[in-house]
């Protein structure tokens, strides 16, 4: 099952040209880009690992591919996304997020029924690849 | 992954897509203009006046007195890049030139300025995307403890990407008489990437000519890949003036006549005097004489005031400058 979350996740894998193309419109903006992965594909989970640290001040969406590159060489079956923060008073906010890389297999996730007083069921989802693996272990790295 | 990519081929209406379709078209891009008969006519000329390197030209001409040389190495390079140009577009092979240069001088002769220039005429030739300039010293490319030096290094490279890297005093980056000194990590991974990424960014290494030539002496490396060593002359003492008239001229100031006069004196012995570093030491001058001039003003009680005085440097505010004043008390001294 495809992940699909942020920009462009309806859209057929970006290819790194279009990657580049979508930084340089971030950095033209005046945002600041970075990287983050992770191996927990939950929607809930917001917070990823960051990949170094935001990087300012930047011109040319050249210096974000290498560090684009550098994650995946490092997490080859993490999902890895971009992010462009706008720093202007009154946004202060993610304008764009996108994925860049995902593992090659993608399990999908798993409905958890939960019975609880009386009849009622609580319904919760839980990834197949997360279920019992330490992080680090999820996508058979 | 890939099975999705065919999907989404397939699933244009249409049907029988192929993946493969896009192929020659690609192909066609990248070898640019196959067959093209030796006696086309090419516009030299034309390509000039589309980059509108002249007007980037004509403002170095205009802002920078002579360093004659200098113009001309620029000139030159800059016709080399544009028949680099046109050559590439009847198909002829053009590789990607090694633009990497070093500017020697004494201080004050104009190497940050010419610097900024040449990256906007790098930009309009198209040889850097964005066309920025960034400065830096040692500082912000050495660390302070192992393995903060190549983040470090690696950091303020991305910035300057797609620009113009200026390492100002570059000899710095290299300290012989210690042997553990980080500075030769932040070498390693600048001739990484000047060797590797020559169409992303342009290396500028500036200095004093004396210290770099022993720094390009111990890093034989850094000198064969730079291939643009141009040395900025001093400036002789009507340049200096011409200088100092140009920026006066940009904070609406001017000089009386015998201001002038004066300030030229002031230039030539000032020119012998020791740390004399050229246009740098002409604007600090103009600064003093700014400050003399208005407390004159002030002093003298505002009355009768014109704005015409609040734009006249008068000969008196470069008389009290100490070039003039210990010049008098060595001559008492000695007569």
């Amino acid at each position: 099952m495809k992940v699909t979350q942020g920009t462009f996740s309806f859209l057929p894998e970006l290819t790194d040209e279009q990657i580049k193309a979508q930084i340089e419109y971030a950095l033209d903006q005046g945002w600041a880009v970075n990287v983050e992965y992770t191996d927990d594909p939950h929607p809930r989970n917001t917070y990823w690992e960051m990949w170094g640290l935001p990087m300012f001040d930047l011109r040319d969406p050249v210096g974000v591919m290498e560090e684009v590159q550098a994650c995946r060489d490092a997490h080859p079956n993490h999902y890895i996304r971009v992010g462009a923060f706008d720093s202007t008073r009154g946004w202060e906010t993610l304008r764009l997020s996108f994925i860049v890389n995902r593992p090659e297999r993608e399990p999908g996730f798993r409905l958890v029924r939960q019975e609880v007083d009386g009849r009622q069921i609580r319904y919760t989802i839980e990834s197949y690849a997360v279920t019992g693996n330490p992080e680090g272990e999820r996508y058979g790295d | 992954m890939e099975t999705e990519r065919t999907y989404s081929f397939g699933g244009r209406p249409g049907g029988d897509a192929r993946p493969e379709e896009p192929a020659p078209e690609e192909q066609a891009q990248t070898d640019p203009v196959p067959h093209v008969p030796d006696d086309t006519p090419v516009d030299i000329e034309e390509a000039f006046r589309d980059s509108n390197v002249q007007e980037v030209l004509d403002k170095l001409d205009r802002e920078l007195v002579g360093l004659k040389p200098i113009k001309t190495r620029i000139k030159e390079t800059a016709a080399l890049l544009l028949v680099d140009r046109v050559r590439a577009g009847v198909g002829l092979p053009a590789a990607v030139p090694s633009l990497h240069m070093s500017f020697t001088g004494n201080p004050g002769t104009g190497k940050t300025t010419v610097a900024m220039r040449m990256a906007e005429i790098l930009h309009r030739l198209e040889y850097v995307r964005k066309g920025h300039l960034v400065t830096v010293t040692r500082d912000q490319l050495v660390g302070q403890y192992i393995g903060h030096t190549a983040p470090k290094t690696k950091e303020i490279l991305k910035k300057a990407m797609g620009g113009v890297l200026f390492i100002d005093e570059a000899y710095y980056l290299h300290r012989p008489e210690n042997e553990r000194d980080y500075g030769s990590e932040a070498i390693e991974t600048l001739l990484q990437v000047m060797e590797n990424q020559r169409d992303d960014l342009v290396v500028i290494l500036a200095g004093y000519k004396d210290r770099m030539d022993q720094f390009f002496q111990n890093n034989p490396g850094m000198h064969s890949r730079i291939a643009h060593h141009m040395d900025f002359p001093d400036y002789s003492a009507e340049e200096l003036l011409d200088i100092s008239k140009l920026m006066m001229e940009e904070q609406q100031y001017r000089f009386s006549p015998e201001a002038e006069e004066t300030f030229k004196e002031y230039i030539e012995l000032r020119m012998q005097r020791p740390n004399f570093s050229n246009a740098r030491s002409v604007r600090n001058a103009l600064e003093r004489a700014r400050l003399r001039q208005a407390n004159r003003l002030f002093a003298g009680g505002g009355k009768g005031l014109t704005k015409r005085d609040l734009m006249t440097i008068e000969a008196e505010d470069f008389r009290a400058s100490r070039v003039f004043t210990e010049l008098e008390g060595n001559s008492a001294d000695g007569g």
